[in-house]
């Protein structure tokens, strides 16, 4: 009996220690799922995958960049030249312009004539560049096909163009997201800082018990509110005040993301501020008033700088906060993945991004991979943040004695 | 001393300013909270009755209810209250009692902190890659409520230990010279006394997880299901993402915008109920510790 | 530098519900220095914080009577606390540095009170580390964290602070109750050499410490002030039983 009641003792003992390390387990997993997903991207074809682009055989031209592509195909770069070539106008081809250059006959009744048809076409026009599907630039094709282009870390993270639908070259540089992320995240920190330090002065230093009271369940509320409600309260109150108050165009701009981001901060920043304050030992304070110090001198030379870590990390957090939400900014900021320059544009942020494109990026693709490793980006920036906020508090000044 | 007599002036006038202005901003903070609250609950409240509750989507979710989408937050939440709690509060109880108090610990500790920085789309990826694609779960409720449940566990194991830490240690050596095995104390001493403030932590994150959008994105919601979920390999729809939907990409925004207001105040009814489940809780042993 | 006394009458104080002092009335002359005695929890703390008005940073705090500094009613409508704590220094309990250097612990005072000019601060964080015994240890060393002295170094330090408002009182709650013996008698030095100028407040658990510090001691219980006489005889001939119990350690 008692034997029975030691090993069950054991057992329960082993089980608990298991889930005591279910958190460590967890990011192990996110980071190698993460990783895992995405690192494929690096080393594919810049092009679409099973899609190849070809010129006439003459064409001194070997390899286009992936932005030199989507311009060609976007009837911005017309002339061969422009790229390295002899000076002959671009003639765009896609395969389903193949009818205005061969008859039903010539492409036979299966469509299995359409190589030679390619290599024809390729050769009666000089100045032609095609894109079609690998398998009809095979066997028998007199054309030249280009080198292929892979997607490197230099030019996904270097890269200043998202336009990862963009075909035959889906564009994945990150910079214009990246730089959506920090403007509305500093923004929205501007913002709350000020006044999540003034609340949680006055909770911790002049408010009574009463309003204390009242206030800390006001806080909790504001945390609890659902991100696609400050999301949805955004789109139909901010976003039209800003776009009035302003005269823009259109009022979904980085502002409003950081507005709304600032009061989602609050909660984080007030909390955590407020308890580094009352942290600050009464008696350090005391003294303080003991010098003729007024309670505001006291504040501002004594408990601020006592509790200048805490506030540092609540700050921290609540950049952290702002730059990993989700649902709030994908509904007010536009999502215009072009690098801002001020914070009245549209911007698109990489948690926006990643919501917004997932759903439609077919799982396994460049986009799809495209798409983890800004969640890798993500995870990386916020255990940054974490990590920074966990260094913050360890320094927080001791009293000796 | 004249001169002292106009410091101690000034002091006291900019002490006064500075006092004003922060009093100023904290009510401007409580003001936008009660802007956010008052807008929707006007807006919506004409929207919700008994037929908007029950009722089904119609005429492409610009009428009708919104049931569907509650039934499916219920599952989910449902779900990963069963997934997450036990195993966060055994989390809990191993770091608070169990572990040597040392570098493990404190590895743990950052672990636990780590995640619950990690942002919740994130979680949806991960929970896409694991459970839909890699475990084969598909876009279901099982999938979605496992991402939910790991994006909850470091709030319920941070609650759970800071439950048991807040209890005095003279209980445990009083438990333990009177031969009670560690796992007994555990049990019958010290989980009871930290049961109020667990269980109204339990239920702050159940606010939590009943409001996420962006885990479930990819794991467990559909835009519109004309029918209500049968198993736990089913699709859901769910409140949060469906306001998102309604009100950003139906086919009538302007039509469908009553549909939005309602589904925004049925979410803030519910973070507004479990917080005051939670307070009232809170105050309710608060009263029970004071007169025992 | 002019010293005061202290005077106060008919003094009841109260915590919300709970009544700390009872009809306490007390006269400290100029430069002497008086110790409170008296078990935890008979009022002497509460005493000493009324002093400089510390007590109302208590919430439901309040006091009846008259309490006077050189005659003039610290409570009266037109004082400003904040000149009254300037004359009515303060030394806790526990060494409390700011968590500043050395030089700006001292000099925090001068500048909380609009003190700009450099050449004045420097010289009298001088003098102020001077009167406290400790400039020649620290000052070589001004601009390090006040946090790297020992505590019985971080108490005179913070005694130079004090001193550094120039105030004409000091109070002084438990100096050395967290101090070592050598830094405790230290402290004590510091305290007989600072009777000259200034009219010092001391509330010490340590017979030894206000039998040799002190020149009258006040013993308090239960609120009320027992008894209040030259220390020597408190020490030798109390008037009172409780006193002679409590001097000889029979309780307390």
């Amino acid at each position: 009996m008692k034997r029975l009641k030691k090993i069950a003792e054991a057992i329960a003992e082993r089980v608990l220690m298991v889930s005591g390390f279910i958190t460590s387990l967890v990011i192990v997993l996110i980071v190698l799922f993460l990783f895992r997903e995405g690192a494929g991207l690096f080393g594919k074809p810049d092009v679409e995958e099973g899609y190849v682009l070809a010129v006439n055989r003459k064409n001194p031209v070997e390899k286009l960049s992936p932005r030199q592509i989507m311009e060609i195909f976007d009837g911005e770069i017309t002339d061969w030249k422009q790229v390295g070539g002899a000076e002959e106008g671009i003639v765009v081809f896609r395969l389903n312009d193949i009818t205005d250059y061969a008859t039903e006959e010539e492409l036979g009744p299966e469509l299995d004539s359409i190589p030679q048809c390619l290599s024809r076409i390729l050769s009666e026009n000089s100045g032609m560049i095609a894109y079609v599907p690998k398998q009809y630039a095979a066997d028998g094709f007199t054309g030249k096909r280009l080198a292929e282009g892979k997607i490197t870390p230099r030019s996904f993270f270097g890269g200043r163009e998202w336009y990862p639908t963009a075909q035959p070259s889906p564009q994945f540089g990150v910079v214009p997201l990246i730089m959506g992320t920090l403007w509305v995240s500093l923004g929205a920190i501007l913002i709350a800082l000020p006044f999540g330090l003034a609340v949680a002065i006055y909770m911790a230093e002049l408010a009574g018990e009463r309003i204390r009271r009242a206030l800390k369940p006001a806080v909790e509320l504001l945390a609890g509110i659902p991100s696609v409600v400050y999301g949805f309260f955004g789109l139909v109150v901010v976003v039209p005040l800003i776009q009035r108050g302003f005269g823009l165009p259109v009022g979904e701009t980085g502002l409003a993301g950081s507005l709304i981001l600032a009061v989602m901060a609050l909660p984080t920043i007030i909390t955590v501020a407020e308890d580094a304050i009352r942290n600050t030992p009464r008696a350090m304070k005391e003294s303080s008033l003991a010098l003729g110090a007024t309670h505001w001198q006291t504040i501002r030379r004594v408990v601020l700088p006592y509790s200048v870590s805490g506030i540092t990390a609540a700050a921290v957090l609540g950049i952290g906060r702002a730059i990993g939400e989700t649902m709030a900014v994908l509904m007010v900021t536009g999502n215009a993945a072009v690098i801002p320059h001020t914070l009245l544009e549209p911007m698109r942020t990489i948690p926006a991004t990643i919501a917004a494109e997932l759903g439609e990026a077919p799982s396994g693709g460049a986009h799809y991979e495209a798409l983890f490793l800004l969640g890798c980006i993500l995870f990386v920036l916020t255990l940054a943040v974490s990590l920074s906020v966990e260094f913050i508090s360890a320094r927080r000044p001791k009293q000796t004695i | 001393m004249a001169s002292a007599d106009k410091t101690a002036r000034r002091k006291r006038r900019s002490e006064k300013a500075v006092f004003w202005l922060l009093r100023l901003m904290s009510l401007a903070v409580v003001g936008v909270l009660f802007w956010i609250l008052g807008f929707i609950v006007v807006k919506g409240i004409e929207v919700i009755d008994w037929q908007f509750l029950t009722g089904m989507p119609k005429e492409g979710m610009t009428e009708g209810g919104i049931f569907p989408a509650i039934v499916g937050t219920l599952c989910l939440v449902a779900g990963s209250v069963v997934i997450a709690f036990p195993i966060g509060v055994m989390s809990g109880i191993y770091i608070s009692e169990y572990a040597p108090d040392n570098w493990l610990v404190k590895f743990i500790r950052v672990m636990t902190n780590n995640l619950s920085g990690v942002p919740s789309i994130v979680f949806g990826l991960f929970g896409m890659a694991l459970f839909v694609n890699t475990l084969g779960f598909g876009d279901s409720i099982i999938a979605g409520s496992c991402t939910l449940a790991l994006l909850v566990l470091p709030v319920v194991i941070r609650t759970t230990e800071e439950a048991l830490r807040a209890i005095d240690h003279s209980y445990r050596v009083g438990s333990l010279a009177l031969g009670a095995t560690k796992l007994q104390t555990i049990r019958k001493v010290l989980l009871p006394m930290a049961f109020p403030n667990i269980v109204t932590g339990l239920i702050l994150s159940v606010g939590r997880i009943s409001g996420e959008t962006a885990p479930i994105l990819f794991t467990a919601v559909a835009y519109f299901l004309p029918k209500l979920p049968t198993s736990i390999f089913d699709q859901v729809m769910a409140l949060p993402y469906h306001l998102y939907v309604i009100a950003t990409s139906g086919t009538d925004l302007e039509a469908a915008r009553p549909m939005a207001y309602g589904t925004a105040l049925v979410l803030i009814l519910i973070v507004l109920f479990i917080n005051l489940l939670a307070g009232g809780l809170r105050r309710y042993f608060g009263n029970k510790v004071k007169t025992n | 530098m002019e010293t005061s006394s202290i005077s106060a009458k008919d003094v009841n104080f109260y915590y919300g519900d709970f009544q700390a002092l009872r009809n306490v009335s007390l006269e400290m002359e100029r430069n002497t220095v008086t110790a409170l005695i008296g078990p935890s929890g008979c009022g002497k703390s509460t005493f000493l914080r009324l002093l400089n008005r510390m007590n109302d940073l208590i919430p439901g705090a309040r006091l009846e009577g008259k309490v006077t500094v050189d005659g003039e009613d610290i409570y009266g409508k037109n004082v400003q606390v904040v000149e009254l704590r300037k004359k009515v220094g303060m030394v806790f309990q526990k060494p409390n540095p700011f968590p500043k250097s050395i030089f700006e612990n001292v000099a925090y005072g001068l500048r909380v009170n609009g003190v700009r000019d450099r050449e004045t601060i420097r010289s009298r964080v001088e003098e102020s580390l001077r009167g406290a015994a400790l400039w020649e240890e620290v000052k070589d060393k001004l601009k390090r964290s006040a946090f790297e002295l020992s505590g019985g170094q971080q108490q005179r330090l913070c005694i130079a602070r004090a001193l550094a408002v120039q105030p004409s009182i000091l109070l002084m709650d438990e100096p050395a109750s967290a101090l070592d013996p050598v830094s405790t008698s230290k402290v004590e030095d510091l305290i007989y050499e600072l009777k000259k100028n200034y009219t010092i407040v001391i509330v010490t658990h340590n017979m030894q410490q206000a039998a040799r510090v002190s020149d009258r001691t006040a013993f308090f219980y239960l609120g009320k002030l027992v008894e209040y006489d030259r220390t020597e005889k408190i020490f030798t001939h109390p008037s009172e039983e409780a006193t002679q119990n409590y001097v000889t350690g029979r309780f307390g």
